[in-house]
Formats: C-alpha cells, structure tokens, sequence
C-alpha cells in the first residue's frame, strides 16, 4: 500500500509556507521563514568591522552564521546555549549560504547571521537556511544567487518533500518489532546554478532513491525561490 | 588552508593528468593497517594507520538508565578528542567543529546503518540498558581523520566484548567472552574535490587544497545502501558530480570493506 501522509499532504508538497524579510528592525537585514510549524528568524548585521583583529582577512569578509533553538521550541525542553548538534547545523549553514556572497567585496570584516527556532517541527536546518538567504539579501549585500533549501525524505518507499517530526519518526511493525523507516535529506540549492551547497543524509536509500530525492529537491526549491522572492519584492514595494 | 598556493596549483596541475605529488593514482589509498587490543582496560580498542595518519579508537561500556524516549534501546556516545599532539593546527579546550563533525557522522553512520543492535543492548526495559562510548583520538594528522577514525571505531568494537557485571553494577577490569552485538559494518569514504578533480585519503596538503568534500556512509549487505551524507567544504557540488561520486563510492567502498574485513580476521 503506497504511504499516505499524516497530513494528507501530496509527495511533492510542502506544509504552509510562510516568508517574510524585515521583521527585526534594528538588524541590517532580517527575515522569517516557517514550514508549517517549524518556523526560524534570522538577522544579519554586517559587514562590520571584525574584531579581534587577528581574525580580519585583508582579501575578504568573514561570514559567521549562528544556529540554536529557543528552549521552548521542543517538547522537552532544550537546555539554552550551543550544543553538538547546534555547531554542526552552524558550520553546514554557513557553508550553504558562503558561496553565493561576494565576500571579497568587504576585506577584514565580518557578517553575522544568527538563526533562531522558535518552533521545531522538522526541517529547522532548511527553514533557517531559507530565512537567512532572505535576510542576507535584504541587508543589501551583494550576491550572485539565492540559496533555497528543502529536506527531501524517504518513508517506507515513498519519496517526500518537507518532513514533519512525526513523518520524521515513522517506523513500520516488522515480525513484532518497531523499525525505523525514515529517512531525512536536507538539500540547499543555489538558485541560478543549481548547485548543491547543502547535503546531508540520516537513514537508509538505495543509490536510486538519492537520485530520485535530488531531483524531487530541485523541483521544490525552485517553488521556494519563488516565495523568497516574492516577500522580498514585497519590501521593495512597501518602501515606496 | 595553509597550503602554499604554488603548491596548491602544482597539485592541482598534477591531477588533470591523474596524477598526485606522492605517485599515487586519484583513488588509491595508502597503506591501511589495523592492531587491535591497544589497551587492555578497555573493552575493545584499535589502533589504525592510513600512511602516517595514526588514530586510536576505543570502547568502554557501562549501565546507565536508558533515556525516556528510548526505554528499550542501549545508548551510543561518539566524541572525537583532537589533542594538540597530533597536528600544530589543534588547541587544547573543548572539541571545535572539525572534532564535533568527525564524532557526528561517525555516529550517524553507525546509529543509522544499525551497526550496533542497540535494541539488544536493554537488559531491562526503562531501568537498566548498557552504553557504548566511542572515543577517538588522533595522533598523527596527515590526512584523511575522518575515514581513518571511522575504520579505528568499527575495529574497536568488532573486538569489544561486555564486561561483567554483579547487579546494576559494572565489574570493571572482568571481562566476559560475549560480543557486542553487530550487523553489518558501514564503511566510511570520503571524497575530496580539488580543482575539479575527486581522490580518496589525502594527505595534508592535498586536504588544504581542497575546495569540497563529500563524505558517504554505505553498507554492503545483500544490497548497497547509503546510511549518511556530509557535504562539506567552501565549493557546493553539482548533481552530476554528486550521482558520479555516489557510484564510484558505491564501488570503491566495497573494496575497503573487503579489505578492513580481511585485515580484521
């Protein structure tokens, strides 16, 4: 029997997308994206001035990204301060996002991006990649493409777009025992090139089912840029 | 990235031919060996040599409480020490990322290839279940730490058996004869882009030349499956170099598999 999502959601469909820039005013440039119920702020404050000083590169622009979840965002609650998890999520988004930045345009400084979950329901790795393109871009800093990012699953044989923690959990009753049956891919593609600048992998795919769930990861986050593009046309308009 | 950009550009140059700066070809690893038993306090141990890169891995076990959300289910703790004595370029203090990404996706790679039956690890259910704590130490640098430790880790515990225990206490020091319970081992492989070239194993300056790496989790079981993905690395990746690499992983893999299995015997 084919899966059938708990949400009633189609394969390639993505729970209700929220995006919009310009919601922290004192930040250089800030942004909100939400994947239904796992939703992350962001703001940007940059290119500064980068201290200590021995930091400073003379040939480009730092870029510092920041990722954690607020306490409250989990059922249990999260003990407040980085952890293993939040370095790691830290240094993959900021390697998502550093490609796409003319970074060489702002020798010995720095720009901060820090992510916060507010509410965590799977995909807050995309969510927060998503809402720090917009925020980057909403600083003004120049870049040369978007970064749009999506979390490609594969549950029981289906493969699916944007994972909630229940899909995320899914596990199948196998001669009386519980297995796990989820699989979680979080991509980030470049929005021109098509690139691949995030790619990580939980679970367990054939080589068939990975080149099925990149494309699938294609085809959605060409939906994203869409709406990315849109909220920031949006604040353009607002200006005016 | 410490390399000299002439010596960046020479390695570069030298791949586009296929070639490397110690005459290896793009996927050919260097020497691997692997001594098991390097300490005998712990339950299992190994010592893994990939040319002059040197890691020690070791296992100890213990009986913890399980954790709420998994009552049934044995605990599995993966931490990487990058201790100054391996490379000028580590600091003592807490792990940085590079030490928290080795010990991630050597955990992943285990947790999600189900290596170890953690399910049998529960002595009894929500009070009782046993933890396997994995820990890696470097102890020369020169290329390649995270395949190395990976291979260091997975020998540790092919050779890890439980101590014994009185009660809800470990005997420390009295062994058993009885094996951690394993599936199928993961092998761990990962892809270095430089230039727009891809090897396996690099040494140092092939490691700071590099502009991309991809590493891959797989298991060789009736049928190949991938169990992890890390893309890392300034330089983003297209999907034709990824599906290239995946299949050259897929074959590549199976022959270190072969042969970590052979050197185990």
């Amino acid at each position: 029997m084919a899966y059938k999502r708990p949400d009633g959601r189609n394969y390639d469909e993505t729970r209700k997308i929220e995006a919009k820039v310009g919601i922290i005013k004192r930040a250089d440039g800030s942004a909100m994206f939400s994947f239904g119920n796992s939703k992350a702020i962001v703001a940007v404050y940059g290119p500064r001035q980068l201290h200590p000083q021995h930091l400073q590169n003379p040939e480009k622009c730092l870029l510092r990204c920041y990722y954690d979840m607020m306490s409250f965002s989990v059922a249990e609650r999260k003990r407040p301060g980085p952890t293993r998890r939040s370095t790691e999520v830290s240094y993959v988004t900021s390697n998502a996002l550093k490609k796409v930045l003319k970074l060489e345009d702002f020798p010995n400084s720095v720009i901060d991006v820090y992510i916060l979950i507010v509410e965590a329901d799977a995909s807050t790795r995309c969510a927060g990649i998503n809402a720090a393109s917009m925020a980057l871009a909403h600083a003004g800093i120049p870049m040369k493409e978007l970064v749009s990012s999506i979390s490609i699953g594969k549950i029981g044989d289906a493969i699916v777009a944007d994972l909630t923690k229940e899909e995320e959990d899914y596990s199948i009753k196998k001669d009386g025992k519980e297995i796990k049956a989820a699989t979680d891919i979080p991509f980030a593609f470049q929005s021109r090139s098509g690139k691949i600048s995030l790619m990580q992998l939980d679970g367990k795919v054939s080589i068939d089912d990975l080149k099925r769930a990149i494309s699938l990861g294609k085809k959605m986050s060409k939906k994203i840029i869409e709406i990315q593009t849109q909220a920031l046309k949006k604040v353009k308009e607002d200006k005016k | 990235m410490d390399v000299s950009e002439l010596t960046r550009k020479r390695i570069e140059e030298l791949l586009k031919d296929g070639k490397r700066m110690d005459e290896r070809k793009p996927l050919e690893l260097r020497p691997l060996s692997i001594e098991l038993g390097v300490s005998k306090k712990a339950e299992g141990s190994a010592r893994v040599k990939f040319g002059d890169t040197e890691v020690i891995a070791g296992a100890k076990l213990n009986v913890i409480e399980p954790f709420t959300d998994t009552p049934d289910n044995g605990a599995l703790m993966v931490v990487a020490e990058f201790w100054p004595l391996a490379s000028e370029k580590f600091e003592m203090g807490p792990p940085d990322i590079q030490a928290i990404e080795l010990a991630r996706i050597i955990d992943r790679s285990i947790r999600e290839s189900e290596f170890i039956d953690l399910k049998k690890l529960c002595i009894k259910k929500g009070e009782l279940v046993w933890a396997v704590f994995l820990d890696i130490y470097p102890i020369n640098d020169a290329g390649n730490l995270i395949d190395a430790s990976a291979i260091a880790v997975m020998a540790a515990l092919q050779s890890a058996v439980f101590p014994s225990i009185k009660g809800d206490k470990v005997q420390y020091g009295e062994f058993t004869t009885k094996k951690v319970p394993l599936k199928d081992m993961p092998v761990v492989l990962t892809f270095y882009r430089i230039g727009k070239e891809f090897i396996l194993d690099p040494t140092t300056s092939e490691e700071e030349a590099s502009n991309s790496r991809l590493t891959i989790a797989m298991t060789f079981g009736k049928e190949p499956y991938i169990h992890a993905l890390q893309k890392a690395g300034d330089e983003p990746l297209s999907e034709e170099e990824i599906l290239k690499v995946l299949s050259t992983a897929l074959k590549e893999g199976k022959k270190i598999f072969e042969k970590i299995k052979s050197q185990l015997k």
